[in-house]
C-alpha cells in the first residue's frame, strides 16, 4: 500500500515519510454493483455498490442489524443454505458473477474462505483440521500435504506453539489458538479472499492484537474483508472502511479519511459514539 | 527506547518510530538554521543568512507533516499511556521547533541589514549567548531522541544563564544608543536579534518540559527559572 504525497515532495518536506491522508487503494478484487438482498420479503440490503481492493483490508462497520454480516455472507453464497434468502445484482470477482446461479459453489468457497466469531475447530487433530479442506479440493502426496499444513500453521503464527503436538486434539487449544487454527484451515486451501466475521469478539485483548498483527501480514497475500462491531479495530486494521446503516452503505473511504474527517453526518455521529 | 518491549502490531511500532524520526530530523534542520543565523550575524556572512532563510519553508512543511501524521495516529491507533504522551509531545514539539525556525530566519534577515553598518562594539556577548542556545537546542533534541528526562531537566535549568546574558546585552545596547544616536538603527536590529535568540532558548526550555512529561508522566512542578528581567530594565544616563 503506497501513501505518497506529491505536494510535500515539491516543497521539500520529509523525504522518506509518507503522510498524505488519501491513501492509495488497490484495484478491486471483488466489485459489487446494485446488490439487493432479501430475507423473504424483507429487503435487508439496498443497492450496494462497493469495491474490495486487492490484497488490502476492507472493514465493514455499522450498528446491529445494518446488514454488514449479511453482505459478507453474500460473498461466499452462505445464504444458499437457507430457503427464502436471495440476492440480486452483481458481485464480480475475476470476471465471474458470484451470485449468478451458474457459479460453482465448491470452487467459490475454495477461493473465498471465512473465519467466524466463535472459533470452530473440528473435533479432530490439529493436523487433520488443517488438512481437511485441502483434501476436498486437491490430491496431494503425504509430504506435500505436510508441507501445506506447516505452511498454513506458520502463516497463521501458530506453528511454533503446535509443531510438537500436531496429532493431539484441536479442542485442547486456547481460544486465541483455536481462532488461529481456523485461520490456518482457511488459508490452507490457498484462497484469494478471506472473510472475517467479528473474528476477535470472543477473544481477550492480547489475542485480539495477535490476530490483528496476523491480518496485517496476511493482507500481503490475500484480499481481506472484516466485519467488526468494534470501530477501533476497523481503525487499526482496515485500509478501506465502509459504514452501513439500515441496509444501505452510507459512506466508504480510506480508514484515515473515515476516522479523521468523514463526509457524512451519520457516519460522524456513529463513529463518535453519538448514536447506534 | 531499544530496551522497551515491542508492540504486538509491528506496523504500529514502526509508525511510532517514524514519528520520532520526523521530530529528530526536523530538530536537526532547525539546529542548522540557528547555527547559520548566528554565523550570519557574527561573520556578516550572506551565504549563511541565505541558507537560514531558505530552510524555513521546508521547516514549515515538516510541521504540517507531523501534525497530519499525529492526527492520523490518534484516529487509527488510539494510543494510551506513554504512547499517547509521546504522540502529543511530538505535536507540541513540532510547533516549538517551527517557531525556532522562524526566529532563526528573522535573525538571518536582520544580519543582511546590519551589514550596512559599522558595529563599533564587540559581539562577544551575543556569540556566547548564541552558543549556549545552540547547545541547549541540540541537547534537548538529543534528550527527546533518547527519552532522557535527566538531560531534559538539565536544559530546563540552563536557560537562566542565557537570560542573564540577554539582560546584559539589552543594557549594553541601550547605553550605546544613548551615547551615539547614529548607532540607534543597528542597535535596534541587534536588540531584536538578541531577543529572538533568547526566545529560541525559551522554546528549547519548552521542549525540555514536554520531553520530561512524556518520559516521566508528570509535569515538572519546580518553578521555571526565569532570568529575563529586561521588561523591568531602566537604564539612566550618568548625571553630567
Amino acid at each position: 500500500m503506497s501513501m505518497t504525497s506529491e505536494a510535500h515532495d515539491q516543497q521539500g518536506g520529509f523525504g522518506s515519510v509518507q503522510v498524505q491522508s488519501h491513501e492509495a487503494l488497490n484495484p478491486a478484487k471483488i466489485s459489487i454493483h446494485g446488490l439487493d438482498f432479501f430475507y423473504g420479503d424483507n429487503k435487508a440490503l439496498k443497492n450496494i455498490n462497493l469495491n474490495f481492493p486487492d490484497r488490502q483490508v476492507t472493514g465493514m462497520i455499522g450498528p446491529s442489524g445494518c446488514g454488514k454480516s449479511t453482505l459478507l455472507r453474500c460473498l461466499n453464497r452462505m445464504y444458499d443454505l437457507y430457503p427464502g434468502q436471495r440476492a440480486t445484482g452483481e458481485v464480480l470477482m475475476d470476471g465471474d458473477n458470484i451470485i449468478a446461479p451458474t457459479m460453482d459453489l465448491n470452487a467459490l468457497r475454495s477461493r473465498i474462505g471465512m473465519v467466524f466469531q466463535k472459533p470452530t475447530p473440528f473435533p479432530m487433530t490439529i493436523y487433520e483440521n488443517v488438512a481437511f479442506g485441502v483434501k476436498l479440493h486437491e490430491k496431494l502426496s503425504k509430504s506435500d500435504m505436510e508441507e501445506r499444513v506447516e505452511w498454513s500453521l506458520t502463516r497463521s503464527a501458530l506453528w511454533g506453539e503446535v509443531k510438537d503436538r500436531l496429532n493431539t486434539s484441536a479442542m485442547g487449544l486456547s481460544g486465541g489458538q483455536q481462532q488461529r487454527l481456523c485461520i490456518a484451515r482457511t488459508i490452507a486451501v490457498r484462497p484469494d479472499v478471506i472473510l472475517f466475521d467479528e473474528p476477535t469478539s470472543a477473544l481477550d485483548p492480547i489475542s485480539t492484537l495477535k490476530i490483528e498483527e496476523l491480518i496485517d501480514e496476511l493482507k500481503h497475500e490475500f484480499t481481506i474483508a472484516i466485519v467488526t462491531h468494534n470501530m477501533q479495530q476497523a481503525a487499526r486494521c482496515a485500509d478501506q472502511v465502509a459504514f452501513f446503516y439500515l441496509g444501505e452503505m452510507v459512506e466508504v473511504g480510506s480508514a484515515a479519511d473515515m476516522f479523521t474527517s468523514p463526509r457524512e453526518k451519520r457516519t460522524q455521529e456513529y463513529i463518535t459514539g453519538r448514536f447506534g | 527506547m531499544s530496551e522497551a518491549v515491542q508492540h504486538t502490531v509491528k506496523s504500529y511500532e514502526q509508525e511510532l518510530k517514524r514519528l520520532r524520526n520526523m521530530i529528530t530530523e526536523m530538530g536537526g534542520l532547525v539546529e542548522n538554521q540557528v547555527s547559520m543565523a548566528a554565523e550570519a550575524i557574527m561573520e556578516s556572512d550572506n551565504d549563511a543568512a541565505g541558507s537560514a532563510v531558505e530552510q524555513d519553508p521546508k521547516v514549515d512543511q515538516m510541521e504540517r507533516d507531523v501534525e497530519q501524521f499525529v492526527i492520523r495516529l490518534l484516529a487509527l491507533r488510539q494510543p494510551v499511556a506513554d504512547d499517547l504522551r509521546h504522540v502529543i509531545a511530538a505535536l507540541k514539539i513540532t510547533a516549538d521547533l517551527e517557531r525556532v525556525g522562524d526566529y532563526a530566519a528573522n535573525i538571518a534577515k536582520r544580519s543582511i541589514v546590519l551589514e550596512q553598518f559599522q558595529i563599533p562594539f564587540s559581539l562577544t556577548g551575543f556569540s556566547h549567548m548564541s552558543r549556549l542556545v545552540q547547545d541547549n537546542l541540540k541537547n534537548v533534541i538529543d534528550a527527546y531522541g533518547a527519552n532522557d528526562a535527566e538531560k531534559a531537566l538539565e536544559v530546563w535549568r540552563s536557560d537562566e544563564v542565557i537570560d542573564d546574558i540577554y539582560n546584559a546585552i539589552f543594557r549594553e545596547l541601550v547605553t550605546y544608543m544613548m551615547e551615539d544616536p547614529r548607532s540607534i538603527t543597528p542597535c535596534t536590529h541587534l536588540l531584536f536579534v538578541a531577543k529572538n535568540m533568547e526566545r529560541i532558548g525559551d522554546h528549547a526550555t519548552n521542549i525540555a518540559e514536554i520531553v520530561y512529561y512524556a518520559v516521566v508522566g508528570q509535569a515538572l512542578t519546580e518553578k521555571r527559572p526565569k532570568g529575563d528581567n529586561s521588561a523591568f530594565a531602566v537604564v539612566r544616563p550618568p548625571v553630567a
